[in-house]
């Protein structure tokens, strides 16, 4: 066969067949890190919530290592995480993920990227997986994040999830018009 | 493994005013490209979740026999290469016979099947080959526009090799009069590109008395070529 294959909607009947139970527990017990729960909603362009998307996220552990052949760094895994987390939002556009604070990781000239998880939204109206990334707002590392330089500063802070409490943040997922998310072109 | 972009014309554009649930739904800001880093590159290729013995095969996951057409749906998925992209997980969801979902949602007055729930899941061989028994899905209405019908498909869920080669797809059947106007198919610009999603009836993978075969090939992001960066 010859070329990729093509993108499709996961329509808005994929529940059952993609929901892994407990899908939003990234960070198993006895994992190592800042425990944290990230919480948000996604919204449509009339900011409207979307009972019928699916978000994942991927993150490395706590030292900054992915449970991947192609991180060669001399770091340890944690048992205690694979790094992936899948969660369909509910009937009013909700998701959370239980899981900790990824360690820093290399960027493409070796100096280190704020702590971040990269995040894919698939939803019924939706032809393709949009990419995001979330940061954290209070992480001082942000300044000197070399894939956040690349974002026009005045939207920066849709990708930053907001300290609501101790170890509890929120990232709102808003797909078009006001406060848009970036999306990358990956 | 190397990522290029996937050329024009690949994948369908978000906003497919075809397709009415786009409208609100697509970024209007441009998307910022960024580069391939650690975190990009890697991505969740191990199994998630337990895969159990009968998950490939949607016929025997209840007492009795589903109602309908029984297929096979088989075939491999490559990378850009060509090559096998062995153990990876392919899950799939689907309509039952008389084109309904086992999903609350779903009000489409069709009769549900108490004996198939349209979920399947597998890890592919080390060849890269990956096998369902099915039921081949009813094409079913929706509200898109007026007389709107949904050509028969099954879904298709893929991760491949890293967080770039992550794939939802749908897999179309050869001949179905509702692919040429169907919006979801046609919001993919590239008639070959099209093509790619129609499964082809396969006589090699059919069995004798028992159920017809069709084999529908994936190919996923990620090569060891040195990618043309356009």
């Amino acid at each position: 066969m010859a070329g990729l294959t093509p993108f499709q909607t996961l329509g808005p009947f994929f529940d059952f067949g993609l929901v892994i139970p407990d899908g939003g527990i990234v960070a198993r017990p006895g994992a190592r890190g800042r425990r944290i729960v990230i919480e948000g909603v996604v919204r449509d362009g009339a900011g409207d919530a979307l009972p019928d998307a699916l978000v994942e996220i991927w993150q490395a552990n706590d030292a900054g290592k992915y449970r991947h052949p192609a991180d060669e760094q001399d770091r340890a895994l944690d048992p205690a995480l694979d790094g992936f987390g899948r969660v369909a939002t509910d009937t009013c556009g909700r998701f959370n993920f239980k899981t900790v604070v990824p360690g820093r990781v290399p960027g493409l000239d070796g100096r280190l990227q704020a702590p971040h998880l990269a995040v894919g939204v698939l939803a019924r109206g939706l032809l393709t997986r949009l990419v995001t990334r979330m940061y954290f707002e209070d992480e001082p590392s942000n300044a000197e994040d070399p894939i956040l330089a690349l974002v026009p500063t005045e939207r920066r802070s849709t990708l930053l999830a907001k300290s609501m409490a101790p170890d509890h943040y929120r990232f709102d997922i808003r797909l078009q018009g006001e406060g848009e998310t970036v999306f990358f072109d990956v | 493994m190397k990522y290029a972009r996937p050329p024009a014309g690949t994948h369908p554009p978000n906003d497919s005013p075809g397709y009415k649930s786009t409208t609100l739904r697509h970024p209007k800001e441009p998307l910022v490209v960024i580069p391939h880093t650690l975190s990009e590159l890697t991505g969740p290729v191990y199994p998630y979740g337990r895969i159990e013995a009968d998950d490939n095969d949607l016929t025997r996951q209840h007492p009795g026999d589903p109602l309908g057409e029984r297929i096979i749906v088989q075939g491999r998925v490559l990378d850009e290469d060509g090559r096998p992209i062995p153990r990876t997980l392919v899950e799939i969801w689907q309509a039952n016979a008389a084109g309904r979902y086992a999903h609350r949602v779903d009000d489409h007055p069709a009769p549900l099947d108490p004996n198939f729930s349209g979920a399947g899941r597998t890890l592919t061989d080390d060849e890269g080959r990956y096998r369902f028994v099915t039921i081949r899905p009813g094409a079913y209405p929706w509200r898109n526009h007026p007389n709107a019908w949904r050509p028969a498909h099954i879904h298709f869920s893929l991760f491949g090799t890293s967080f770039l080669s992550r794939l939802i797809t749908q897999m179309y059947f050869p001949g179905d009069p509702l692919m040429p106007i169907d919006p979801v198919l046609n919001s993919i610009p590239d008639e070959r590109a099209r093509q790619r999603l129609v499964s082809k009836f396969d006589i090699d993978a059919t069995e004798p008395e028992w159920a017809l075969g069709f084999t529908f090939d994936i190919m996923l992001r990620g090569s060891d070529a040195t990618p043309m960066e356009t």
